[in-house]
């Protein structure tokens, strides 16, 4: 894949983020397989939006057959190695393990995942095809994201040529440009997508999809689309101020560090929200060196849409948060801002805020990191003739990933309005199979 | 504050402050381990065995591990001691004068020759031992040059050196058996008929305990080639146990009995007790933890007693004896059926798939959908569960949006969903689900009264009737 050498890993970002949860080594993966009490139709499994056969996978690492395991988690999804590192176990998986009713620790699932997976990068594993037979049918997946990787990957898997197209000058999506490098390194989400090139996916990159004549010419060189091209932009700061220059979004903030253009960050740096990808980027503003990173929010602890480990990690790196905080503008002197005027808001017994009279307070503030969302990409959406959107969000069917036309399919955050990799994974990976299978039966296996 | 239960025995004539001694073997290699051993509170230790000095080799042990456990089975290739004769029983001598109240025996195997049988019991009795054991059961390299196992496996042999061993000894003489025969109660018949004043059992069992899959080679590895040992360990102790219990329960078998086979612990140790023997011997545990872990044999047992009002180890020993019998006078009609606590149930659902592959697919997964008894067509099957689980469309739950949902569908901390239930009219109730279940309590078996009076086999058989359910001509 051409495209990865144009990646260079930045030696500072590397040394500033290693890994959050490190590899297991061989004996400690061992005592923890053979912790696993092999449940029966597994609650882990079934918590899994791509039902990877934990049980199936955990026992073989068990049994010293790192190959076989790899292969069995690949079975049900190509992004396992991104997965293993980024997916929320603890709501997902490990959540969901029956250990917990057993007075013990949940087995670590995604360490395991990760085990077998990176043995398999060791062994030089390839993902299997599932046929032999070559389809002639050409589809084109629109974003190289994790739902587009997967659905690639699916039809390749079964024969088909598959084209995929992205903006970016590299593939992954998000999982490139905008996880946590702690998490999951760019690096290691271009190993994982390597091996989707191999089964002979053409990648072509830096191609925006704008206007209507480029995506009548996709319309009418492909036999089936899918739709996999994620959200847009990140919602703006709707307050005075909130256009200035050095105020950065969260993503483009992620992006920036993690592809070595950012690699270090002087003074106090004010976040605003409280998601997942606020506390991304106040840990990573934290790394690369802040003196002070506090995350704003407008409501309470018990509101924030962030899950409870990435608020207490956040704790940990030694991020504050100011709740029933509502920033109101961007204070600057000409290139440099000074501080985030801010009120304090009041909660009623339901829940709802408003702000507290004559409450206004200023943070100082050198960097501010807005981190409220991402718009979806609507003006595209509705160019796709016979699409039905809703709310911004393609509407599909949930068992094939199609859309209200017929020839079109999607998933991924378009679909879901922003959820976790492996719900991009589950989304691709059913979208592709109905596509294979919309060509006609094919024998896999 | 109730007696403290008084742990001695006097085993066919030997006494010991406790039922707790070092079989044959590393731990028992030398004096100098002996004495150590005894400070920790062993009350006996058989001596490795004494012989013609042999050569031994390296590497010489290999083992069984199970589920990331070390060591539930041992194999080794180690022959007798391998140190002079002399120094041995000088080491004997200095045991004794220092530790007069503990029992010292001599493991003995030389030569199948009367002389050489009788030179080394005056020997060993004139360095001060307790009493004599017989080596008539190392399996590997003393059977190929005609001793150890390849006596005990001959009834005639053990029985004649056996009287040989006895027209000298003036201690008591016990005859160590070798499990690596068809039945046990063979050679322990001649052996009793030898003369013998007691018995110990098992020895090792013919083992080779696995290969290495790169060299192709079995371990212990010596040099690029491996050879058969002796196994012991936690995994041999329901092979000794059964074969202490057929030992015992056998009258031209039974003798004093000296236990041995996979006691790592006091219950280990009090259920060889109950099936009979006097004392019990422990290698592998020690080797694996060291001395120290006899402390809490002595205390645990103790304890034990106390408990169930056992002043001495004679009060309790061959209790079990009389609850062992043959399959064919168990009652029949007896039975017991299988019943899930849903309270402490955690949904892993081994004892469904267990039930319907290894058993008698009577654990079904149909409380919400409402119970249904019956026979096997009647339910819905295993891959039919798998299959619609992996149906199912699951999303990541985003905590502000989705959490809620997921609140408790039921007073239980597991899903009704994944909460077995049994088909009582089904259930033979064979224990499989309660043994595969990781939950203490959770599956009972709990008794129902059939309404017959019991009925043996054997009296089904006599009475010459066919049972209701046609089990006499198909049993």
């Amino acid at each position: 894949l051409a495209a990865q050498s144009l990646f260079q890993e930045n030696a500072e970002i590397a040394r500033l983020f290693p890994d959050l949860h490190p590899p297991f080594a061989r004996q400690a993966a061992v005592i923890e397989a053979n912790r696993c009490l092999n449940c029966f139709n597994a609650p882990c499994t079934i918590a899994c939006p791509t039902h990877i056969d934990v049980p199936k996978f955990i026992k073989k690492i068990a049994s010293d057959n790192l190959r076989g395991s790899a292969l069995a988690i690949l079975e049900s999804n190509v992004l396992a190695s991104s997965c293993s590192r980024v997916c929320p176990v603890e709501v997902l998986c490990e959540g969901s393990c029956v250990m917990h009713q057993h007075n013990e620790q949940p087995i670590a699932i995604g360490r395991l995942q990760r085990h077998a997976m990176d043995a398999f990068d060791a062994l030089g594993g390839k993902l299997p095809r599932k046929t032999l037979e070559q389809q002639a049918a050409k589809i084109v997946c629109l974003g190289a994201g994790p739902a587009s990787l997967a659905a690639a990957a699916e039809l390749q898997q079964r024969g088909f040529q598959v084209t995929v197209i992205d903006k970016k000058l590299l593939p992954g999506g998000l999982n490139t440009y905008g996880i946590a490098e702690y998490k999951l390194s760019s690096a290691e989400s271009l190993r994982e997508i390597e091996r989707i090139a191999e089964l002979g996916v053409e990648f072509r990159f830096g191609v925006e999809l704008t206007n209507e004549t480029g995506l009548r010419e996709i319309d009418n060189k492909f036999d089936a689309v899918f739709i996999g091209v994620g959200l847009g932009a990140m919602h703006r700061l709707a307050m005075p101020g909130g256009d200035h220059p050095a105020v950065v979004d969260a993503l483009k903030f992620i992006e920036d560090y993690k592809l070595g253009v950012t690699t270090s960050i002087n003074g106090r740096v004010v976040v605003i929200g409280a998601g997942n990808t606020a506390v991304d980027a106040a840990v990573a503003a934290k790394r690369l060196g802040a003196d002070d990173v506090r995350i704003l929010y407008r409501r309470t602890r018990e509101h924030i849409s962030a899950f409870d480990f990435e608020y207490e990690h956040a704790k940990q790196e030694g991020v504050s948060f100011e709740w029933l905080t509502q920033p109101v503008a961007v204070q600057s002197i000409q290139a440099r801002i000074e501080s985030v005027e801010c009120m304090k808001m009041q909660m009623d017994a339901a829940g709802g805020i408003t702000p507290l009279p004559g409450s206004y307070f200023n943070i100082p503030c050198d960097v501010v990191i807005p981190a409220i969302g991402q718009s979806p990409l609507i003006e595209l959406l509705a160019k796709f003739r016979g699409v039905v959107i809703e709310k911004g969000r393609v509407i599909i069917d949930r068992a094939t990933g199609q859309t209200t036309n017929p020839k079109y399919y999607a998933g991924g955050d378009c679909v879901n309005g922003g959820r976790e990799v492996v719900d991009a994974v589950a989304d691709g990976k059913r979208a592709g199979a109905a596509i294979a299978n919309s060509f006609g039966k094919v024998r896999v296996g | 504050l109730a007696e403290t239960p008084d742990l001695a025995v006097d085993f066919a004539g030997i006494k010991s402050p406790n039922p707790f001694w070092l079989a044959s073997a590393p731990p028992t290699n030398c004096g100098e381990q002996i004495m150590r051993a005894f400070d920790a509170g062993w009350g006996g230790a058989v001596w490795k065995t004494i012989g013609a000095q042999v050569t031994n080799v390296s590497s010489r042990y290999s083992s069984i591990d199970w589920n990331s456990k070390r060591m539930m089975g041992l194999n080794n290739i180690e022959l007798i001691s391998d140190r002079p004769i002399e120094v041995n029983l000088r080491e004997i001598t200095e045991v004794k004068k220092r530790y007069p109240r503990h029992a010292v025996i001599a493991s003995l195997m030389v030569n199948s020759n009367r002389d050489a049988w009788h030179t080394i019991v005056a020997q060993a009795e004139d360095a001060g031992a307790d009493g004599l054991e017989l080596n008539f059961g190392c399996p590997h390299g003393m059977s190929e040059r005609g001793m150890g196992s390849a006596v005990g496996q001959v009834p005639e042999y053990a029985e004649m050196i056996t009287a040989w061993v006895k027209e000298r000894a003036r201690t008591p003489v016990i005859v160590k058996l070798t499990p690596n025969v068809s039945d046990i109660r063979v050679v322990a018949r001649a052996a009793k008929r030898g003369g013998a004043d007691a018995l110990s059992t098992i020895n090792t069992i013919n083992s080779i305990t696995g290969i290495d899959l790169d060299t192709f080679t079995p371990r212990p590895y010596v040099g690029g080639k491996s050879t058969h040992g002796g196994y012991c360990g936690p995994a041999v102790k329901p092979i000794a146990l059964s074969m202490v219990q057929q030992v015992m329960s056998d009258q031209e078998s039974m003798l004093p009995m000296s236990g041995i086979g996979g006691v790592a612990n006091w219950q280990d140790a009090a259920e060889f007790i109950l099936l009979g023997s006097g004392t019990v011997q422990v290698c592998t545990a020690a080797m694996h933890y060291g001395y120290r872990i006899v402390e809490d044999m002595i205390d645990g047992l103790s304890n034990w007693m106390s408990e169930k009002g056992f002043a001495t180890i004679e009060e309790f020993r061959g209790l079990s004896l009389a609850k062992v019998t043959e399959w064919k006078h168990l009652d029949l009609h007896y039975k017991v059926v299988a019943h899930i606590d849903p309270f402490k149930c955690i949904g892993c659902d081994l004892c469904y798939t267990a039930c319907w592959d290894g058993a008698h697919q009577c654990i079904h997964l149909d409380r919400v959908s409402g119970p249904i008894d019956g026979p096997v067509d009647v339910h819905t099957k295993p891959a039919a569960v798998e299959r619609a689980s992996r149906s199912l469309i699951t999303e990541t739950p985003i905590p502000k949006l989705d959490l809620p949902v997921l609140a408790r569908e039921s007073q239980y901390a597991t899903p009704l969903s994944r909460i077995p239930r049994i088909d009582e009219t089904e259930c033979v109730g064979c224990n499989l689900c309660a043994l595969v279940c990781p939950v203490e309590e959770c599956i009972t078996m709990l008794e129902v009264q059939t309404g017959l009076a019991p009925e043996t086999w054997e009296e089904r058989c006599i009475a010459g009737l066919q049972a209701k359910d046609g089990t006499f001509f198909s049993g």
